[in-house]
């Protein structure tokens, strides 16, 4: 294999491929306590995030758009993590995710209990090689962040 | 000189025309051996004599134009006005004092909206758009309207691409008092029939704008057969350096115009109580230019010139048909369609594949493209698509170029669609 395909492997790893086309939880919730859109103006990706939060619980979670297939997998498997967590073990995931795909400071070591999370988002870590593709990474979980501030307000957070 | 200068029956490469030697004369193909530049209609590339004529500029004859009584500034205008009458010679403009330095066709645009519009448009008139246009030639035009109480109407193209006129003559009501189209689509890659437009155009009275980004660096441009009242384009588009532009318009039009921007070198006399301008193209041309950028325009010019525009335009001309040919056979890939006359623009989709996707693919093929929407979000809406992969060509660009766009699309397709 070339040069080429070995790069574009590590970002395009097989479960980003199979999410980007099979996106889970991809529909609207009919009850949300909080939702935001994203909005990435660069490529016109657009995200909206649906939450229904029960005491500090994330009962469910989904998601609508038109992405790539990096944001429309990020999208995917941050569902797939965020249901059942607590608003703040969300936020820790978010804050090591952003780490690991920016190569910034993951800050607070993660609790045991979540790293099986962070080890499913871990393909997603392929975006750091493509520093014009992070952004596609991390809208949803913008929009995500959004939504616990804004509740049905309906906030959009834009990438740039 | 009505005719196209275009053939479209041509299928063999143009005989004589030497895209791989020219690629010599560009530095950034010799620091990047392996690169497929396909962006050129974003912005070109730069020739050895541009490049290297700018830094000579500045080490031997640079001062502030316009000012000096000494040699070096009068030299340093002289070089200025030189490439003035370079522009002009190559739009075959009637007199030099047409030809306005600007930024880019963004502020030429920009220049004629808010200097011709609020002098001679009033609420309840129209100005006609195409459907194709660039943002830039889009929005200056809606903020007009909106400040005038005017109305922005947008003329289709059809299915094929093709720029309807018989749509158009239909929306070239009474009310119409300006048309601004483009020349080439900077996303179908249409060559719009801008003569007849304009034939149409003046017919009713108004006033024609011609965003010739596309055009000016791949084909014969003459104002005068043309007709338009104004035409505009961007130096960096044409091989010269970023941070110049050019703003043709009409004597009559232009000396009818009030200021655009105010401040030195563009007035004739100043008192507290008032000030008297510069006659066109100075009255335009407030503060100080950028005086190198305008000799790398020249400079550019110059090199266009000397391959021949005719015989780019062959050569690229006969490049989009085998580029189109050689995409339209990848299954999944659709390519946007340009009209009878594409010119050097080949936008395309693959099913199921985001722009951006086949983008990242592309560039870790070595084929840079740009995706997205071009700054043509309506169009994007028309066409039903979130964005395009855009495949602009450059007078450096051969069928090995792309034969490797091909074979990356291929990969690409290989990797997401199964």
């Amino acid at each position: 294999m070339s040069d080429a395909g070995m790069d574009l492997r590590e970002l395009y790893q097989d479960i980003i491929l199979d999410h980007g086309r099979h996106p889970r939880n991809f529909h609207a919730l009919e009850h949300p306590t909080h939702l935001a859109r994203g909005h990435n103006p660069l490529c016109g990706d657009r995200v909206t995030v649906y939450l229904a939060i029960e005491g500090d619980r994330i009962a469910d979670v989904s998601f609508e758009g038109r992405g790539c297939a990096i944001s429309t997998a990020a999208a995917s498997l941050m569902t797939e993590v965020l249901k059942g967590k607590t608003v703040d073990e969300a936020r820790a995931l978010f804050a090591q995710f952003h780490a690991r795909v920016t190569g910034g400071e993951p800050g607070e070591p993660p609790s045991e209990a979540l790293q099986d999370d962070i080890e499913r988002l871990e393909p997603l870590t392929g975006v750091k090689a493509f520093p014009v593709r992070v952004k596609c990474a991390t809208l949803p979980w913008h929009a995500f962040e959004a939504a616990l501030k804004s509740g049905l307000a309906g906030q959009t957070v834009k990438t740039e | 000189m009505a005719a196209s200068p275009l053939r479209i029956d041509k299928q063999a490469p143009v005989r004589g025309f030497d895209a791989r030697a020219l690629r010599r004369e560009f530095p950034i193909f010799t620091a990047h051996p392996d690169l497929v530049f396909l962006d050129s209609g974003a912005s070109a590339q730069k020739p050895r004599s541009v490049i290297d004529g700018i830094a000579e500029f500045y080490g031997t004859d640079y001062a502030n134009v316009h000012r000096g009584v000494y040699q070096l500034s009068a030299r340093s205008t002289d070089r200025f006005e030189t490439a003035r009458e370079t522009v002009r010679a190559f739009l075959n403009a009637a007199d030099e004092r047409e030809i306005v330095f600007v930024r880019g066709a963004t502020e030429a645009i920009n220049l004629v909206a808010q200097s011709w519009g609020p002098a001679y448009l009033k609420a309840g008139d129209e100005i006609v758009i195409s459907d194709v246009e660039h943002h830039s030639n889009l929005v200056p035009w809606q903020m007009l309207c909106e400040r005038i109480g005017a109305r922005l109407v947008v003329a289709p193209t059809d299915v094929t691409g093709e720029f309807d006129l018989a749509a158009f003559e239909v929306l070239l009501t009474p009310r119409v008092r300006f048309v601004a189209v483009t020349h080439i689509s900077n996303v179908t890659g249409t060559l719009l029939p801008v003569e007849r437009i304009v034939q149409l155009a003046h017919d009713r009275g108004a006033k024609v704008l011609v965003d010739g980004c596309q055009a000016v660096p791949r084909m014969p441009v003459d104002v005068q057969a043309l007709g338009c009242d104004f035409y505009v384009f961007s130096g960096h588009k044409a091989y010269g350096s970023t941070g110049t532009g050019i703003l043709y318009g009409r004597y009559d039009a232009l000396s009818s115009m009030p200021p655009w921007q105010t401040g030195g070198g563009m007035i004739a006399s100043v008192e507290y109580a008032k000030t008297e301008f510069l006659e066109p193209p100075h009255r335009f041309e407030a503060g100080t230019p950028d005086i190198a950028g305008a000799v790398g325009l020249g400079l550019a010019l110059d090199f266009v010139e000397g391959i021949g525009r005719e015989a780019i335009a062959e050569h690229e001309q006969v490049l989009t048909g085998y580029a189109v040919d050689k995409l339209s056979r990848i299954p999944d890939v659709q390519v946007v369609p340009g009209g009878q006359r594409r010119l050097s623009v080949i936008s395309f989709n693959v099913d199921g594949v985001h722009p951006h996707d086949v983008g990242t693919v592309l560039d870790q093929h070595g084929v840079a493209v740009r995706v997205g929407h071009h700054c043509a979000q309506p169009l994007m809406d028309k066409l039903g698509v979130a964005g395009t992969v855009r495949a602009s060509l450059g007078l450096y660009n051969d069928e090995a170029d792309i034969d490797r766009l091909a074979a990356a699309v291929k990969a690409c397709r290989e990797m997401f669609v199964r």
